[in-house]
């Protein structure tokens, strides 16, 4: 096994790994997926921690404290690219910074301490504790920790159980968020929750100020955002979320128990919509105005899907020319966003014939492969290595993903889109529609690429 | 933006706001992809892998690939024994690496992971190896992972044949970029000297883009060479933080002479490391060098009106730290708030007598500092220039002071790995970048009636 593995189909011959790359129309099982990693193995998935912490920090008043070692509050530093129309205190990094000492005597006191300089210092609303891998082992009971905190201070300290080690599938992580949310937003017992006519926007976090496009759009329709789960939100706004009428739920890998939770204790029931490519949009739109049951709101929906998709259209097409027959790989964290770009690539005229994700659901999987033309490969998981294989094997030329696939792209001469943390444009709404194509064809499209083929002309000449 | 640091003086004791370091594991990993045909791999669970495979791309724009023992609660509860014996069947069957390089996280380090022990009972395949560090990320902080990787080099690969010895020094670098470690490269080639470098990540995280991706790049010292290390006549350890761990390693265990000395940053530690090495073996020191000293002089005297007299702010790792402040001194400027995050009583030391030595006496220096301790510094008492790692950005923008991006980690600017901040040439772009950002901040400042074309 396994000779040449840079660069050969060889790396693929993880016998455990078999179950997690299937080819539709040639495999007859479904993908394998939400096992823990192959140890030994090159995963591009994260933590418990990075899961937590991605869903809850764009909630932009709060205090992020990370109770572990200085690494986890130094690599979750506002990497997220979540935009605030107010507070930045979500922006500064917060950590006990264990050491050695703590480690053997326990961090809680330390943790305490943090918390009272914190609260001196800035009085923030809510303050998230988050866990970590060496606080899970050494057993600082944080959750008491938390409770005296809001206690004497009256605000909300709030602990987030994201033990790293607990799984290697951020999902885990996203769960802990969710019920730290939750802990947020449940009123005290015996508040009556007054309803009105307005909308949660769950799974939504304002990268690149996404949350604002979809808000104009909304409004435009007659309906307000209430809050978004997380991104520009406050604390306050968040405490009002049980008064709204509708949750929307966009990223559903992160939100969906949120939701479900949500619709038992408070009444809200939920709608899956997505902002991403232009169908996706009128669909999320047409299915909102039909849950409202108003005629306005189906008509001016109707009116902004015509207007917009007339202005995009044109400016497509241009794109569409230049990429058509080009040949597409996904790799991103979870399916909703796998299945969005799939849309919008197709939408393009450019065929998608890779597709993974790290953290997708058997389900998930399911509907995806339900998109996809025979043939193509779909993987749980991945390595670098299978990646590598499928990106040449399959003769690509662009690729979607986050930042550890954009250098493994570039190194094979492939154009890259950054689906992840390191985007800074929005690729929501229609204009979202237009900035991802324009991205597309000036990575697939690059002048750069036809140097790379050339040799140096002294070269040539020997 | 980010005006969440309060100007008057508030207690700040426990923990860090804005941390100035990271985790041990992350050098480690960094100084083990120095090695050729190298898979580093980390021995915990899978996020902080990812974290630092993540932000080591950002920084170089290039792959970087590790494995991970991939620990689930099982492991934590039982040990790792069964995932690291696993990890190293599964990595050489699977990725084929000369050398598997292992280093701890705190999970592994806190449930007391034997992992010397683990290795020797592991099969490893003939001709190959594995080496290990031990990286707890709450003691130290990346410079500390980085030193222990390259002093695990030392104590598991080098080895001191008994013969005479061989005209060839050995470097090790410290935690600088590929571009510093080709720069000093250069210097020690053109004084004609035999060397040995180790961690050398020259052609693996600046390497080529030539349409075919290589899991091991050509780059990295050899396995090979790391051994035969022991055979040199010297070694200079470059940076006491980074590098002086594995030098004195090597000199108790083959008896290789060490000579610590600084990063050649400025115009001082680079003339002594031409002199170390001339002293060392008797060579001239070749015309090109000279020439080059002399530049940087002229430069220095050509531009000194442009930053002489400057306050400026300095932070970042302490072996980078320590040589820039003695090179923005001999520039003129007057280093006013220095700090670091990596603990250590040295670099206070160090950084107290230099400024002593220029007479400045109003400033603050600290180590196992945050940024939160910087920004109130200069919210108190502001400065003309930043220098330091793009954390300093939330601090630039929040005060209205311009930052040269110097050390790691740089995820916001282009080139930055590839150009060196070391030796005489070094000293040129350090001048550059200084002069520059002072110039253009002049030019944006200036109302229209002072607007000059020459500067």
């Amino acid at each position: 096994m396994g000779t040449n593995c840079g660069s050969s189909a060889q790396t693929v011959c993880i016998e455990e790994r078999q179950g997690s790359i299937v080819t539709k129309g040639k495999s007859k099982s479904h993908v394998s997926c939400g096992n823990d990693s192959l140890a030994g193995s090159v995963s591009q998935r994260a933590c418990v921690y990075c899961g937590a912490r991605v869903v809850l920090n764009p909630v932009t008043d709060a205090v992020h404290l990370v109770h572990g070692p200085i690494g986890c509050a130094t690599f979750t530093w506002d990497i997220r690219g979540s935009l605030s129309s107010g507070s930045e205190m979500y922006r500064n990094s917060f950590s006990t910074d264990l050491r050695e000492r703590d480690v053997i005597f326990g961090g809680e006191k330390k943790l305490a301490e943090c918390i009272d300089e914190i609260v001196s210092k800035y009085r923030p609303p809510a303050i998230f504790v988050y866990s970590t891998c060496v606080v899970g082992v050494i057993g600082d009971d944080i959750i008491a920790v938390c409770k005296e905190a809001s206690r004497v201070y009256g605000i909300d300290v709030i602990p987030v159980e994201s033990t790293g080690f607990v799984s290697g599938n951020k999902i885990v992580g996203y769960r802990a968020a969710a019920e730290a949310l939750l802990r947020l937003i449940r009123p005290k017992e015996g508040t009556k929750i007054k309803k009105n006519n307005t909308v949660n926007f769950l799974g939504e976090y304002n990268l690149g100020g996404e949350k604002w496009i979809v808000e104009r759009y909304l409004r435009e329709i007659g309906i307000e955002i209430n809050v978004a789960f997380t991104g520009d939100s406050s604390v306050e706004a968040l405490k009002k979320a049980p008064e709204a009428r509708l949750n929307l739920v966009q990223c559903t890998g992160s939100m969906h128990w949120l939701a479900s939770q949500m619709e038992k204790e408070f009444g809200i029931p939920c709608l899956d919509v997505n902002f991403f490519g232009s169908e996706n949009i009128a669909t999320s739109l047409r299915s909102i105005a039909r849950f409202y049951g108003d005629d306005q709101v189906s008509k001016r929906a109707e009116e902004l899907i015509e207007r917009e998709t007339s202005m995009l259209r044109p400016q497509l097409e241009r794109y569409r020319d230049k990429l058509r027959g080009k040949r597409a790989a996904i790799y991103v964290g979870g399916a909703f966003k796998a299945m969005a770009i799939v849309r919008q690539l197709n939408e393009l005229g450019v065929e998608v014939v890779v597709v993974g994700t790290q953290t997708g659901r058997s389900e998930e999987y399911q509907t995806l492969s339900g998109m996809l033309e025979d043939g193509t490969v779909i993987i749980d998981d991945a390595n670098p290595a299978e990646l590598e294989r499928f990106l040449l094997e399959k003769k690509i030329d662009v690729m979607a993903g986050g930042v550890k696939e954009r250098t493994l792209a570039y190194k094979l001469g492939i154009g890259f889109i950054d689906h992840n943390h390191d985007r800074k444009d929005a690729l929501a709404g229609y204009e979202g529609a237009l900035r991802f194509a324009r991205e597309v064809y000036i990575s697939a499209c690059s002048p750069v690429w036809k140097h790379l083929r050339q040799v140096l002309p002294e070269r040539e000449r020997q | 933006m980010l005006e969440c640091v309060p100007k008057e003086t508030v207690e700040h004791t426990v923990g860090k706001i804005n941390p100035a370091k990271t985790c041990q594991p992350i050098g480690a990993m960094y100084a083990s992809l120095g090695i050729h045909g190298c898979l580093p791999h980390s021995h915990g669970s899978q996020g902080c892998c990812a974290y630092h495979r993540m932000h080591l791309s950002r920084h170089f724009r290039d792959p970087v690939l590790a494995t991970s023992s991939s620990f689930t609660e099982g492991t934590s509860v039982f040990g790792g024994a069964a995932n690291l014996k696993t990890s190293i069947k599964n990595v050489f069957e699977i990725y084929n690496p000369e050398i598997m390089a292992v280093h701890t996280t705190c999970l592994s380090e806190t449930i007391g992971d034997d992992v010397a022990t683990m290795i020797k009972q592991s099969e490893v395949p003939e001709g190959k190896c594995v080496i290990h560090a031990n990286t707890p990320s709450y003691k130290g902080s990346h410079v500390t992972g980085f030193s222990n990787m390259c002093k695990a080099m030392v104590t598991y690969l080098a080895q001191f044949d008994g013969g005479a010895r061989k005209e060839r020094v050995n470097l090790i670098p410290g935690f600088v970029n590929p571009g510093d470690m080709r720069e000093m490269k250069r210097i020690v080639h053109d004084m004609g000297i035999d060397f040995t470098m180790f961690p050398d990540t020259t052609d693996v995280l600046d390497s080529p883009l030539t349409n075919k991706y290589e899991m091991y790049p050509k780059g990295g010292t050899t396995v090979a060479q790391i051994r035969d290390s022991g055979n040199s006549k010297m070694t200079l350890s470059l940076g006491s933080y980074s590098s002086d761990a594995a030098g004195i390693a090597l000199q108790e265990k083959c008896g290789v002479p060490c000579v610590p000395l600084d990063i050649p940053i400025g115009v001082k530690a680079t003339d002594d490391l031409i002199m170390a090495l001339k002293k060392g073996f008797g060579v001239k020191v070749p015309d090109e060098l000279t020439i080059e000293r002399g530049q940087v002089v002229d430069t220095l005297i050509d531009t000194h009106f442009h930053y002489q007299g400057k306050r400026v702010a300095v932070f970042g790792d302490p072996d980078i730290v320590i040589p820039l402040t003695e090179f923005l001194l001999t520039m003129g400027m007057r280093p006013v708030y220095v700090l670091t995050g990596t603990p250590g009583p040295q670099f206070e030391i160090r950084i107290n007598k230099m400024l002593d030595g220029a007479g400045i006496t109003e400033r603050k220096v600290k180590a196992e500092g945050d940024l939160f301790d910087l920004h109130q510094w200069i919210k108190q008492s502001p400065v003309d220039l930043l220098i330091g790692t793009s954390y300093g950005k939330y601090i630039s923008r929040a005060e209205d002071i311009p930052l040269v991006r110097v050390g790691f980690p740089v995820l916001d600017r282009a080139v930055h790995p590839l150009m060196p901040i070391v030796g005489y040439r070094g000293c040129m772009r350090l001048i550059e970048m200084i002069s520059n950002t002072l110039l253009e901040r002049r030019d944006r400042d200036s109302l229209d009636e002072d607007f000059e074309l020459v500067l």
